[in-house]
Order: C-alpha cells, then sequence, then structure tokens
C-alpha cells in the first residue's frame, strides 16, 4: 500500500482502492494485524471476523473500509450478546437496518466492540468481556457505554465504528478517547436490530476520527426504515454539502448551567479555546440558560431505567441466550435473570420496576416524565435565540479504572452534560478540543435543533480545519 | 430508606433471583439513588403535560401484505431448549 492507512481518512481508503492503489484485502489485513497487534493491552473487540461478511457489490465513498459494530447492533449469523452473559450466546437472526444499510454501501464490517452490558454504564467496565482501556493511558477508562468502539476507533484499530447513545453512550466516550462521537436526532437512524435499552432516547451514531468521513458515514446510515415506527420519514441532506469552511454569522449559544460546580479547570479552559476559534470564525457568541439542567441526571434515570426494565423482560430463559434448569417456569425466570445479569443491570431493572410499580407510578415516571417535557421547553426556548449551543461533553476527562464502581451514583453523573440531549431528542456531538497536562483528550460537544445535523458537521468540519487535535494518535503498543 | 423487604418485593416484580447479599448491597445502593431522585420533588408540575415520546409521525399506514421479513430457522437455532420448532418449557398446567 501506497500510504499507511491509519494517517488516511477512510474517504481517503476507499479512493485507495477505487484507483487500484490498494485492495480491500490489503486494506483489511491491515487493519486486522493492527487489532492482533494492539487489542491485547485494550480489549476494546470481542469478536474480528475470521472471513469478511458477504457486502453486496456497492459502491459508495467509503466502499472497501472496515467499520466496527458495537456489540448491542445485529448482525446475520453473528453473535451479538450486548456484552451480558444473559445473551452470551445468542446468534442474531437478522441484520440490523444500519448493517443492511452498510453493506448496500460495500463497507467492511470487520468485528464487534465491548460495550457496558446492555449499554448500562459510562466506563465500559460493566462487560461480561471485562473493562476496556483508554489506549491515551490504559490505567484509564474509555468512556461508555460505547467505550470499545472509542477506544478501537482513537488507536486507528478501525478507521470508523458505530455505537448507540441513550443518555451519551456514544459522546462521552469519544471525548474521553479524544474522537468524533455523532448522535443524530431520534429518528434520523432507524432502531431496528438495535437492542432497545430506552426505547424513547436510544439512537445508532458513528464514530470517526474526522467529520470527513461523520459526513459520509451519516450519508450511508441516516434515513427512513419502515421497520422501524419512530424514524422519520424527511428527506436527509447530503452531508457532504456541509463540509464547509464558513460559519460566519452562526448564533452559537453558552448554557451558564454547564459551566459550574463538578467542571474540570483544563477542561473549563479547553472549551474557553473553542469559544475563541469559533468566534475568530466569525461565529456570534451568546449566553443562554437551560434552567432545567440540574434535574436531567434524575429524570433520565428514571425514564431510562423504566423503559429498560420493560425491554429487558424478554430475556427470559425461554426465547434465547442464557438458560438456567429449573422445574417450574417462573423458576427459570428467576435463575436465569439472576445469573445471566450483572449487578449495574439488576440495579437499572429494578429501579425501573420501581418507578413503574403500582403506588409508585405517578411520583417517579409520571412526574419524570413531566419534568422531561420542562427539560424540551428549555432547548425549545433556546433554539429560538440560537443555531446551536457549546458545551464540554463530560465534566473530567477520563478516569481511573475502579474508581466509580462502587458508586453508582458518581458514575451517573458523568453524562450530566450529554443526558438533556437524549431527553429533548436533538442531535449532538463531541470532537476533540484538547489535551490535559497528562495528555489526556478532552471533548466539546455541540448540541442543534432537530434534524439540523448539518450545521453540527458544518461547525466541526470548520474547527478541524483550525485545528489538529484530532490528528493525534495515541502511542498504544 | 429502601428496606429489605422492598429490594425483594421489587426482586419479585422483576423475576430475579437476589443472594442475602446482593439484597444487602442492592438496598444501600437503591436509597441512595432514590434520595438523588427525590431531587424531582422540588419541582411544581402541576398542569404539565408528560411527554411520552417524541415526534411520532402518527397514521402511519402499509398495505397489509404478507412478507418475509425474518428467517424462521434463524430465530429457532437460538432457542435453549427446543423440540422440532416449538419452544420447551415445564407444564404450567396441572
Amino acid at each position: 500500500m501506497a500510504n499507511d492507512p491509519i494517517n488516511l481518512t477512510a474517504v481517503e481508503i476507499s479512493k485507495s482502492i477505487k484507483e487500484a492503489k490498494s485492495t480491500p484485502d490489503e486494506v483489511r489485513s491491515f487493519f486486522k494485524e493492527r487489532i492482533k497487534k494492539v487489542d491485547s493491552s485494550l480489549n476494546s473487540f470481542v469478536q474480528v471476523f475470521d472471513e469478511p461478511i458477504a457486502c453486496d457489490k456497492g459502491k459508495s465513498s467509503l466502499s472497501g473500509v472496515p467499520i466496527a459494530i458495537k456489540d448491542n447492533i445485529c448482525i446475520k449469523g453473528k453473535r451479538t450478546s450486548c456484552a451480558s452473559k444473559i445473551l452470551s450466546t445468542h446468534i442474531a437472526a437478522y441484520d440490523a437496518t444500519v448493517i443492511k444499510r452498510l453493506k448496500k454501501g460495500g463497507l467492511d464490517i470487520i468485528g464487534t466492540t465491548n460495550m457496558d452490558e446492555f449499554a448500562f454504564g459510562s466506563s465500559c467496565e460493566t462487560s461480561c468481556y471485562g473493562p476496556t482501556k483508554n489506549p491515551w493511558d490504559i490505567s484509564r477508562v474509555p468512556g461508555g457505554s460505547s467505550g470499545g468502539s472509542a477506544a478501537a476507533v482513537a488507536a486507528r484499530l478501525v478507521p470508523f465504528a458505530l455505537g448507540s447513545d441513550t443518555g451519551g453512550s456514544i459522546r462521552q466516550p469519544a471525548s474521553l478517547c479524544g474522537v468524533v462521537g455523532f448522535k443524530p436526532t431520534y429518528g434520523r437512524i432507524s432502531r431496528f436490530g438495535l437492542v432497545a435499552f430506552g426505547s424513547s432516547l436510544d439512537q445508532i451514531g458513528p464514530f470517526t476520527t474526522n467529520f470527513i468521513d461523520c459526513a459520509n458515514l451519516l450519508n450511508i446510515i441516516c434515513g427512513f426504515d419502515e421497520f422501524d415506527s419512530t424514524s422519520v420519514s424527511l428527506e436527509v441532506p447530503d452531508f457532504n454539502n456541509c463540509l464547509d469552511e464558513d460559519i460566519k454569522g452562526i448564533k452559537i449559544g453558552i448554557p451558564k448551567e454547564y459551566f459550574g460546580q463538578g467542571l474540570d479547570s483544563q477542561v473549563d479552559s479547553a472549551i474557553k479555546d473553542v469559544i475563541e476559534v469559533f468566534k475568530k470564525k466569525g461565529a456570534q457568541i451568546i449566553p443562554i440558560s437551560l434552567p432545567h439542567t440540574e434535574y436531567a441526571v434524575a429524570t433520565y434515570y428514571i425514564i431510562a431505567s423504566s423503559e429498560a426494565s420493560s425491554n429487558l423482560q424478554r430475556f427470559d430463559g425461554i426465547r434465547y441466550g442464557l438458560s438456567e434448569r429449573a422445574p417450574s417456569l417462573k423458576d427459570i425466570y428467576f435463575k436465569t435473570r439472576g445469573e445471566g445479569f450483572g449487578d449495574e443491570a439488576k440495579r437499572r431493572i429494578f429501579l425501573g420496576t420501581y418507578s413503574l410499580s403500582s403506588g409508585y407510578y405517578e411520583a417517579y415516571y409520571v412526574r419524570a416524565l413531566k419534568v422531561r417535557r420542562l427539560i424540551k421547553q428549555d432547548f425549545d426556548k433556546a433554539f429560538g435565540e440560537v443555531d446551536v449551543i457549546l458545551t464540554p461533553t463530560s465534566p473530567t476527562p477520563a478516569f481511573k479504572i475502579g474508581e466509580k464502581m462502587t458508586d453508582p451514583l458518581s458514575m451517573y453523573l458523568s453524562d450530566i452534560y450529554t443526558i438533556s440531549a437524549n431527553l429533548a431528542g436533538n442531535p449532538a456531538v463531541s470532537f476533540p478540543c484538547g489535551f490535559t497536562k497528562d495528555d489526556l483528550p478532552i471533548g466539546a460537544q455541540l448540541i442543534a435543533k432537530e434534524f439540523d445535523e448539518a450545521s453540527l458537521v458544518r461547525l466541526g468540519f470548520s474547527y478541524q480545519n483550525s485545528t489538529d487535535f484530532h490528528k493525534r494518535i495515541p502511542a498504544v503498543k | 430508606m429502601v428496606d429489605k423487604k422492598k429490594v425483594e418485593y421489587v426482586a419479585n416484580l422483576a423475576r430475579i433471583e437476589v443472594s442475602a447479599d446482593e439484597i444487602s448491597s442492592l438496598g444501600e445502593q437503591f436509597t441512595k439513588i432514590i434520595n438523588y431522585i427525590d431531587k424531582l420533588n422540588e419541582l411544581d408540575v402541576e398542569g404539565v403535560e408528560p411527554m411520552r415520546g417524541l415526534h411520532i409521525e402518527a397514521g402511519r399506514f402499509r398495505a397489509d401484505e404478507v412478507k418475509k421479513i425474518f428467517d424462521r430457522q434463524a430465530i429457532l437455532k437460538n432457542i435453549p431448549v427446543r423440540e422440532a420448532d416449538y419452544f420447551k418449557i415445564p407444564k404450567v398446567i396441572e
């Protein structure tokens, strides 16, 4: 191969294949070798497929490029386990719609990536396959729940990957690993074939190293799907048209509630630098308020856990996965679920079951739905004044493995800046915007109006044209 | 305070077997989480309409046609205990 693929964008890799400078087999072998060499210290992959998955001979701007898939998105004939013991033997019976779209675009699905069990977590430590390590410092977490996808892309084990985001599970690990993580508007990408966690919050999205690949991957995976009744039939723009330097006049809101107590000072100052970059490019910076921000985490944990407890009822030891034998049907349920679910999954199922139970339903679940509307109204009001909102993605850089495992609440609070976009349904992206003095990546988050992913791609692309944080590669061996 | 009895009650509703150790650790963590979540009681939500979903496009119709979407055998393969094309479970009616 003419160039080392780790320094190329996915679009450039695909172009080199089209120009016969390399072959898909060479590209696949290169990345598989790299995974073999590096991933023993990261544990970002759950499976690397021996044989290439039969893709249509589809042509797209990304055809021939390897991609990794979070372990909760169904790939027909492959194990899809959500990093849970209860699904450790589950073989997907069908392709998720996003997988069909990738195949149609001729992408090379190379393997599946590690995650928090059922996407319950912010550190990738609750996986039944053991924790994934952060490629910038392997004593630290990569974030979660899509920590495997984030770490794999950051370490350039694969040019890009898919993840899912229910409360920040794409953006927070992207921030902690120094890559671009994009959560589109709820309804923009089909959830068909994504194992459900919080059905009113879940959204699939890409991890990339740059906004050119992000735009091209969004072009492939976005769009209406008849198999997901919450997917939206709005036309999807060609995101390549958003790769435009000019952001003059765009109004960027800075919510005061996101810059208070708990925010690391190095993260704070990196975000202030982002503001300066955008200012220089002619953006207008406008202070705004999202007054219900402090209630977002509590609201989210009631709603997400309630939906999860309901969605996870299907794992009963009868239809798929683990099945503990017992003389009665009821005992099969109890034993299979007691044995198959990890601690965090149990906590979430219990919290959800409690919130939905008779006597507590109104006080917890319905109250949370009401506060969710107040949070949504904050965003609607803010977007009356501004085009996008800029915030930190995570209050701190990557924390140590084990640091928050004994205190679930402190783990939940690490999603404090990302959760609101899921509750409101708005698109949001995290992109690298600096490093701490210990060389840990820092991420900035942009949130846009519903279905205005285009503004996020435009601003991100423009930012990366003037900075090179996204070009740094961790020296993991 | 979420006591032992309440954890057992919820575990029963959720159909999850829990050990004595789990009951005490879950109870402790659960109490902390519930105390935090009680923060929502600070807000006056009188008259606010609960938000039950996001822009779901109502009334989308499709033709009533039989389509082959799933591969029956691929689904059946996942059954832990089966007999022919059936799920095999313990007897539930005496």
